[in-house]
C-alpha cells in the first residue's frame, strides 16, 4: 500500500507534539506504547526504552491488572451481596472455550467502581420528577439512580435463591441461577415497589450491560483483567493507526493495548 | 437584574457547524460577531486519550448533560409526553463544535429531488402521489439544488472532503477537494457485487480526510490514520474536519470575533417598538448564574434543532403548529430517519475493528426518485452503503437471529462473529406527517426555569414500507457478496426513544417560499423578524437518506449571506 514516508512522520510528529510526551508533559505508557506499534520503520529503540521506564514508575503490584489488588472495593460493603452479583454476571457471560468469564474478567469489581460515580448517581440525567409509568417507547422512568436499583435488584437475587432453594445464590447450581436470572429477565419477580420505581427485567438489562461493559472496557475501569476479554475478540484495544492495514486482504491479530498507561 | 453588554452586530447562540461558518463569514465581511456557547471550550488537546469505547461511546462523555435539560416525549399527541432521561435514539452534542465534533464525517449532499419533492412528484405521478389526504405534509424547500450549489462547494472546500463522482447525485461544479479514502477489503466486496448487480457503487465523500489538507481559509486538516475511533469520539489527529479545526479557528484569526463560552441562551429579546425585530439575547453564565444582555443588530439561532425551535417558542416567536387545525408552522413538518439493513455471516474473518467514520462505499440507485415509484406506496428512499468505522466490542456483539442473549451460546457466538460479520443498511428518508411535531411541554422544565420541548413522533406507513423495501435491497446485496447467511433488520414498529438509532433530527424551523407553510425564507431569514436568522436541519422540510451535515453547512454559508445583505441594505431579502 503506498503511503508516503512523510504522511506517516508528520502524524507521529505531530501527536508528539500536542501531547506533550516529547517534553516530558505527560507521561502514559499507552501513548508510547502507542507510538511504538506506531513506528513501521523499526528504529524505535528510544520510545521502547522510555516505555519500560514508565512501565516500571507507577506499577508495583501484579500487573494483570494494571496496579490494582484483585480485591479492592469501595461500593459493595456486604460479602454475600458481592459475591451474588459476581455469579450472576459469570452467567451472562461464563468462562467457556474461548476463554474466562465474567469473574475472571473482574466484571464485578468494574462494576463496583462503577456505582460510585456518575453512572451510580445517574448525574448526567434527567432526575426530576414527577414520576410515571411510561410507555414501552419511552424508557428509564425510574425515580431510583442505578445504585439503589441494583441493591434493590441483588439483594432480590439472592432473597429468590433463599426461598427457592434454601441457599444463597452464588452457591446455586449453574442451572439454578440461570432459572432465576431467566425470570428477572422475564419481568416475572416481584421486586416489592411499583413497576415504574423498579422491574425485575429492567434490572437485569442494567446487570447485562454491565456484565459486557466490565469484560469488554479498558482495563482502567477494572475489568477485562489482563486484556483477557480484548485477546478473546480478536480487539486490539487502543491503537494509534491503521493505516498500514486497512487495503489488507488479511486478518490482522495485533497484541491489544490499553489506553490509560497499564502495563500488560 | 440582568447586566447588559455592548452591542454587537451578529450574535450566534451556539458555535458549533452552523455558528462558526457564520462568524467566520460575518467577520470576514468585517461585522462583530458574538458567539454564544453554552458549553464549555475543547481542542484536540483534550482528544489525546480518546480510544475509550466507555468513556465516550457507552456514557456519551462529549454529549449534552441531560440532567440540566432534555426533551419529553410521546408517539401520539394523545399519550402523557415524559422525560426522554437518558440520552439513547439520538445523541445532542455540547460544547465547542456541538455535534460537528463527535459526528462521523459522512458528508452527502442531498438530491436535486429533496428540494423540490413537491412539485417534481406531482408533476412525475400526479397529485394523488403526495398523499395528502393521510396526512403527509410534503414542501418545497424554497430553494433548488442548483442555487444551493455553491454554498455545498464551499462547505466541502472549507472541510477538505475526500471523494468521487456521485453517479446518481446532483451536478457538480468542482470535483471533491481530495480523492477518496482507501478501500479496505469489505469496501471491495460491495463494489464488486453491486458492480455484478449493475448498481451504482461510489465512495462515500468523507470528512475524515484521504490526504493532509489546507482549506481555503488557510486551516490545515491531517491524514485520516484509519484508528476506527470517530464517531461519539473526537479526533485526536485533527483529521476530521470540525468547526473546532476549521471554521472557528477562523473565525478566531479575527479581531472582530468574540466567543463567550457557558453562556446558556434562554430567551430572544423582541423589539416592543418594533415586531419585525428582535434586539438581542439574554443568556445565563452557566458559572456564576448571572444573567447577561446582548444586544445584536441580527440574531443567528445556530444551535440544535431542538434548541432553535425552543428559542423561538419561550420567546413567543412566530405562530406554533397546531396538529387538529394544520394552522401554525413553528414546529411542524419534525422529521427523523429509519434503517432499512441487513446483517450478513461470513466465514471469514475482516479487519472490523480498524476504519473510520465514513469509511464507506455506497450507491444511490434506491435513493431519491432515482427509481420508480409508480407502484411502491412510499415516497423517496435511501442511500444504500457499507461502512467500516470501527466496531467497538462492548457495543458490537453480533449474533444469528434466534441466539439467547446471555450465557455460553451468546458468550461464543458474539466472539465468532465480532469479526465475521458484515452490514449494509440503507438510510432512509422519513416523510412529513400532521401527525409529527415539536411543541412546548407544560409540565417538565429545564434547570434554568424554561419549559422542555416536546417532542410527538412515529414511523409512518410510508417510513415503514420504505425501510422494508431498503432492507429487502440491502439483503441482495449481501447475498451476492457471499454471506452464508443473512439477516434481514426487522420490520418498523411504534418510534422508540430508547435504543440509538440516528442523530439526525429535523424539521420544526422550516424554510419555505410560502409562511404559511414555513418558517425561515430561503436565506434563514425568519418570516416575521427581519433580523432573526434561524439555521441548520430545522430548516429541512422533510429527512432526505443521506447524513445531513453537508446540506446544514450549505444552509449555513447560504445564511452567512443572507445575514451580510442583510447588515449592508436591511430588509426583506426573499426574491418578490
Amino acid at each position: 500500500m503506498a503511503k508516503t514516508p512523510e504522511e506517516k512522520q508528520f502524524s507521529r510528529r505531530d501527536f508528539l507534539k500536542t501531547t506533550g510526551v516529547a517534553t516530558g508533559g505527560i507521561i502514559g505508557g499507552s501513548l508510547l506504547g502507542g507510538l511504538v506499534g506506531f513506528n513501521l520503520d523499526g528504529s524505535s529503540s528510544e520510545e521502547t526504552s522510555t516505555t519500560e521506564d514508565t512501565a516500571s514508575e507507577g506499577t508495583e503490584t501484579d500487573n494483570k491488572t494494571g496496579g490494582l489488588t484483585d480485591n479492592s472495593r469501595v461500593f459493595f460493603a456486604n460479602d454475600t451481596d458481592f459475591n451474588t452479583v459476581s455469579a450472576a454476571m459469570e452467567r451472562i457471560f461464563p468462562e467457556t472455550e474461548s476463554g474466562p468469564g465474567a469473574i475472571e474478567l473482574g466484571c464485578a469489581f468494574y462494576l463496583d467502581g462503577q456505582l460510585t460515580g456518575q453512572y451510580g448517581f445517574n448525574s448526567k440525567e434527567y432526575m426530576q420528577g414527577p414520576f410515571a409509568e411510561p410507555l414501552p417507547t419511552q424508557g428509564y422512568q425510574s425515580n431510583l439512580n442505578r445504585r439503589d436499583y441494583f441493591m434493590l435488584g441483588i439483594k432480590k437475587l439472592n432473597e429468590e435463591a433463599n426461598d427457592r432453594h434454601d441457599a444463597n445464590f452464588a452457591d446455586l447450581e449453574d442451572g439454578q441461577m440461570d432459572d432465576i436470572l431467566t425470570d428477572f429477565e422475564a419481568g416475572e419477580v416481584d421486586l416489592g415497589v411499583p413497576a415504574h420505581t423498579a422491574t425485575s427485567s429492567y434490572f437485569f438489562t442494567m446487570l447485562r450491560s454491565a456484565t459486557l461493559e466490565g469484560a469488554y472496557a479498558d482495563p482502567v475501569y477494572r475489568g477485562n483483567r489482563d486484556m483477557a476479554g480484548w485477546k478473546m475478540k480478536k480487539f486490539p484495544g487502543h491503537q494509534m493507526s491503521y493505516i498500514q492495514y486497512i487495503e489488507d486482504d488479511e486478518f490482522h491479530e495485533l497484541e491489544p493495548e490499553p489506553v490509560f498507561g497499564m502495563t500488560h | 437584574m440582568a447586566t447588559t453588554l455592548d452591542k454587537v452586530d451578529v450574535v450566534t447562540v451556539g458555535v458549533g457547524w452552523t455558528g462558526g461558518i457564520i462568524a467566520a463569514e460575518a467577520t470576514k465581511a468585517g461585522l462583530t460577531v458574538m458567539g454564544l456557547e453554552r458549553g464549555r471550550k475543547r481542542g484536540t488537546e483534550d482528544y489525546q486519550h480518546v480510544h475509550d469505547e466507555l468513556k465516550y461511546a457507552v456514557r456519551y462523555e462529549l454529549m449534552q448533560d441531560t440532567s440540566k435539560e432534555t426533551l419529553t416525549f410521546r408517539n401520539n399527541k394523545d399519550e402523557k409526553a415524559l422525560p426522554m432521561r437518558q440520552q439513547g435514539s439520538f445523541l445532542l452534542g455540547e460544547n465547542l463544535g456541538g455535534a460537528g465534533t463527535h459526528w462521523n464525517g459522512q458528508t452527502w449532499r442531498f438530491l436535486p429531488y429533496d428540494f423540490e419533492i413537491k412539485s417534481m412528484t406531482e408533476e412525475r405521478y400526479g397529485k394523488k402521489k403526495l398523499q395528502e389526504d393521510d396526512g403527509y405534509q410534503f414542501e418545497d424547500w424554497g430553494i433548488t439544488y442548483d442555487e444551493l450549489e455553491p454554498y455545498f462547494n464551499t462547505f466541502e472546500k472549507t472541510a477538505g472532503i475526500s471523494g468521487e463522482e456521485n453517479p446518481l447525485g446532483g451536478k457538480r461544479s468542482e470535483s471533491y477537494p481530495t480523492p477518496p479514502m482507501l478501500k479496505s477489503r469489505m469496501l471491495r466486496m460491495f463494489e464488486e457485487a453491486a458492480t455484478n448487480m449493475e448498481l451504482h457503487p461510489h465512495m462515500m465523500p468523507s470528512a475524515n480526510l484521504s490526504q493532509q489538507y489546507e482549506n481555503p481559509d488557510g486551516e490545515q486538516i491531517n491524514a485520516c490514520q484509519y484508528c476506527a475511533f470517530c464517531e461519539r469520539f473526537a479526533c485526536e489527529y485533527d483529521a476530521k474536519a470540525t468547526p473546532e479545526v476549521t471554521v472557528i479557528k477562523t473565525a478566531q484569526k479575527s479581531d472582530n470575533f468574540t466567543l463567550r463560552t457557558e453562556a446558556n441562551v434562554v430567551e430572544v429579546i423582541t423589539d416592543e417598538d418594533d415586531d419585525s425585530k428582535v434586539s438581542g439575547v439574554k443568556f445565563v453564565d452557566t458559572i456564576t448564574g448571572e444573567e447577561f444582555i446582548q444586544p445584536a443588530d441580527v440574531v443567528a439561532l445556530t444551535s440544535y434543532v431542538f434548541n432553535n425551535y425552543k428559542l423561538l417558542a419561550v420567546s413567543d416567536i412566530g405562530e406554533q403548529y397546531d396538529p387538529k387545525t394544520g394552522k401554525g408552522t413553528l414546529g411542524r413538518n419534525y422529521c427523523y430517519q429509519i434503517f432499512g439493513g441487513a446483517t450478513g455471516f461470513f466465514d471469514d474473518q475482516f479487519n472490523t475493528f480498524m476504519g473510520a467514520g465514513a469509511l464507506g462505499m455506497a450507491l444511490d440507485d434506491y435513493n431519491g426518485d432515482n427509481f420508480d415509484h409508480e407502484d411502491l406506496d412510499f415516497l423517496h428512499g435511501g442511500n444504500i452503503s457499507i461502512t467500516q468505522t470501527g466496531a467497538r466490542p462492548i457495543l458490537s456483539n453480533p449474533v444469528p437471529s434466534g441466539t439467547p442473549s446471555w450465557g455460553e451460546e451468546f458468550k461464543e457466538e458474539s466472539i465468532t462473529n465480532y469479526t465475521r460479520v458484515l452490514s449494509v443498511s440503507g438510510q432512509g428518508a422519513t416523510s412529513p406527517h400532521r401527525e409529527n411535531y415539536l411543541s412546548m411541554d407544560e409540565e417538565y422544565t429545564d434547570v434554568y426555569g424554561v419549559p422542555l420541548v416536546c417532542l410527538t413522533y412515529n414511523f409512518t406507513d410510508q417510513d415503514r414500507a420504505r425501510q422494508k423495501y431498503l432492507a429487502e435491497r440491502s439483503g441482495e446485496i449481501l447475498e451476492e457478496m457471499g454471506a452464508s447467511q443473512v439477516d434481514l433488520a426487522a420490520e418498523l414498529t411504534d418510534y422508540n426513544i430508547v435504543p440509538y438509532q440516528s442523530t439526525h433530527n429535523t424539521g420544526g424551523t422550516t424554510m419555505g417560499s410560502d409562511p404559511e407553510t414555513s418558517v425561515v425564507n430561503n436565506y434563514l431569514q425568519h418570516w416575521d423578524r427581519d433580523n432573526l436568522f434561524v439555521v441548520g436541519a430545522g430548516n429541512f422540510q422533510h429527512n432526505s437518506g443521506y447524513n445531513p451535515t453537508a446540506t446544514v453547512g450549505a444552509l449555513a454559508y447560504r445564511c452567512a449571506d443572507g445575514i451580510i445583505k442583510y447588515a449592508e441594505d436591511g430588509g426583506r431579502l426573499e426574491e418578490e
